[in-house]
């Protein structure tokens, strides 16, 4: 008995020691006679801290100066220089990384992931962007952000949208804006990143696929103007929201509209509202209970899409690597071994985790999709409820103003006046 | 009369709602920034998870990937039978093209003294698949192995490896441990 305590003491110790020496090589490093000396391993390194500090600084210098430009001085060619400037700089130079558009899931991730450690320059590119917004209108899209301005190049021939078209256009950046917080709040992936279509532009690195949405989209931007900004960008929702609440947005005529129509057609992306002809519309009765019904289908709607989506959460979760595995993992389990399991089967296998921990892990990440698919279709029906409601609600105009919330700054129309 | 009272009261509303828009939003950029790193975070792998599946060559948005076989030499044996550098069952061990294991010839193999011979990669043909980096770690010390090479890496906000790497072996790293690499001696 004795003997038998006395060999496990003795191989514990031996163990501990092994553990703590380095690992032996199988093969030790030889001892050359000659000159000879060991080359140092060849890694390069990055670019230091302070280059990404640059990078904060030129946009807040760059917001300053475009906002400028535009609110106080109302000069186009300004705006078109900036954009020229982000272009390169944003754009080629910086290879489209970082851009506010993206940062927006570092933020989401960070919000609800606290083991992320987010980089300061995303906080900042979340921010600024939407801080002068709140000031002076989207200024940022005018010619601060490289996507919106390598498309404002292409603007050359725009076309007027029909309002319709436009709402249900419209919609499509809210999908896209919820997809991305739901994957980026779930910690699965950052969609906006990868489906970026002009960052293999600014790369000249990519896929074709990827270059060929992009190209595609340039080329409808001839006559659909900036079809990413405005169907499409998920930041752009956010920036047309607080928009519409900007202190200092830009008018048209600085002084009083004298309503000379000059600037109607000025407008590459339909953001001019044009004057209503009636201070008070005759049926309002009949709007009134039309506002009612809206009002009382909303909660509906709010139901009715978030359950629907909801149904799909499980598709959406898919997408996570946990989940996939997890579930190619039940199936082997229910259907038997395939010829060639999957890399990451073996993988997972021979890394010795135990299955249930991960079917854990991954039933808790289905969880968070089906709650986070509620909420984003909870989400979408208010946005339906609200736009059907807003549609009802009559707002007298005497004259030509910006539409707050579409409006890019680009200070096309403001060439277009005569009143000085 | 009328007309101004209600101007002032949408006024009132607007400038409530764009106080609590820019509350927020300064609330998100403190409470954010207190937590955050300075400078970037990047993307590394870890050669101790790696299971050189190739994912590394061809999912990097990259056309040659990042990723690049990075030999550290202090754990190199300078072997002449070379299990990272020739392909299996080779009855020469010399330099000529059907012997040598790596697809794009970045091994560079060159004789320094009996029986050594020092191994270096050129970093421009290699394309990341990790086939020297399975054989080296199988058989031999495993000095050759993956890494992400700073320079190279776009540093996307979503690695595209990450995505699709089945052994989770990249994560973000800030830049104080730039290269996770095994019996790497920082001089």
């Amino acid at each position: 008995m004795r003997s038998k305590t006395q060999i496990y003491i003795l191989v514990l110790i031996i163990s501990l020691l092994t553990l703590n020496l380095p690992a032996i090589q199988r093969f030790p490093r030889p001892e050359f006679e000659g000159k000879y000396q060991i080359p140092a391993t060849q890694v390069t390194n990055i670019q230091p801290a302070i280059l990404q500090y640059l990078d904060i600084a030129v946009l807040i210098a760059c917001m300053s100066l475009i906002s400028w430009f535009i609110v106080k001085r109302r000069w186009r060619k300004g705006v078109f220089w900036m954009s020229l400037f982000s272009l390169l700089y944003f754009g080629f130079y910086r290879k489209g990384c970082i851009c506010p558009v993206g940062s927006l899931q570092n933020v989401t991730m960070a919000l609800f992931n606290h083991a992320y450690k987010i980089p300061l320059t995303a906080v900042a590119f979340f921010t600024i962007p939407l801080g002068f917004t709140l000031f002076f209108g989207r200024t940022f899209c005018a010619g601060v952000c490289p996507l919106g301005a390598i498309q404002d190049f292409f603007a050359i021939r725009p076309v007027s949208l029909k309002p319709w078209i436009r709402y249900l256009l419209g919609l499509i950046p809210i999908v896209y804006l919820g997809l991305a917080l739901l994957y980026a709040a779930t910690g699965t992936d950052f969609i906006v990143c990868r489906y970026d279509p002009f960052v293999e532009i600014f790369r000249h690195n990519g896929s074709y696929f990827m270059f060929f949405i992009g190209g595609a989209l340039l080329l409808t931007g001839i006559f659909i103007a900036r079809p990413y900004c405005r169907f499409l960008c998920p930041y752009g929702v956010l920036l047309n929201l607080v928009s519409r609440f900007s202190k200092n947005h830009v008018s048209i005529a600085p002084g009083a509209c004298i309503s000379c129509k000059l600037c109607e057609n000025a407008c590459p992306y339909d953001a001019i509202d044009k004057p209503t002809g009636l201070s008070v519309k005759n049926d309002n009765r009949e709007l009134i209970k039309k506002l009612i019904i809206y009002c009382l289908v909303t909660p509906l709607l709010v139901i009715i899409c978030g359950w629907t989506i909801s149904k799909y959460s499980g598709e959406f979760a898919q997408v996570n690597f946990k989940v996939r595995l997890a579930n190619e993992l039940m199936t082997i389990e229910r259907k038997g071994e395939p010829v060639t399991p999957a890399t990451e089967i073996t993988t997972f296998r021979s890394s010795g985790k135990p299955v249930e921990n991960l079917y854990r892990e991954a039933a808790s990440i289905v969880d968070r999709f089906y709650a986070g698919s509620w909420i984003m279709g909870g989400f979408i029906g208010l946005i339906l409820g609200i736009t059907l409601a807003r549609l009802t609600i009559y707002k007298y105009r005497k004259e030509y103003l910006v539409n707050k919330g579409n409006c890019l700054s680009c200070a096309r129309c403001l060439e277009y006046c005569p009143v000085k | 009369m009328n007309e101004s009272k209600k101007i002032r009261r949408r006024e009132f509303i607007n400038t409530g709602i764009r106080l609590g828009i820019g509350a927020g939003l300064g609330a998100i950029a403190v409470g954010l920034s207190i937590r955050s790193v300075s400078g970037e975070s990047i993307w590394q792998l870890d050669p101790s998870k790696c299971v050189q599946c190739g994912n590394c060559s061809t999912s990097c948005v990259m056309q040659t990937s990042a990723v690049k076989c990075v030999h550290v030499t202090d754990m190199c044996g300078y072997c002449d039978l070379c299990s990272g550098y020739l392909r299996a069952g080779t009855k020469e061990l010399n330099t000529a093209a059907e012997n040598r294991l790596c697809p794009t010839g970045a091994i560079v193999r060159t004789f320094v003294e009996e029986p050594y011979f020092e191994y270096k990669i050129v970093e421009e043909l290699c394309n990341g698949c990790g086939k020297c980096v399975k054989n080296c770690g199988a058989f031999g010390n495993g000095s050759l192995q993956l890494q992400v090479q700073q320079k190279l890496c776009l540093n996307c906000n979503q690695c595209a490896i990450a995505r699709s790497c089945p052994s989770e072996a990249f994560t973000r790293t800030d830049t104080k441990n730039t290269y996770l690499l095994k019996g790497f001696q920082k001089k």
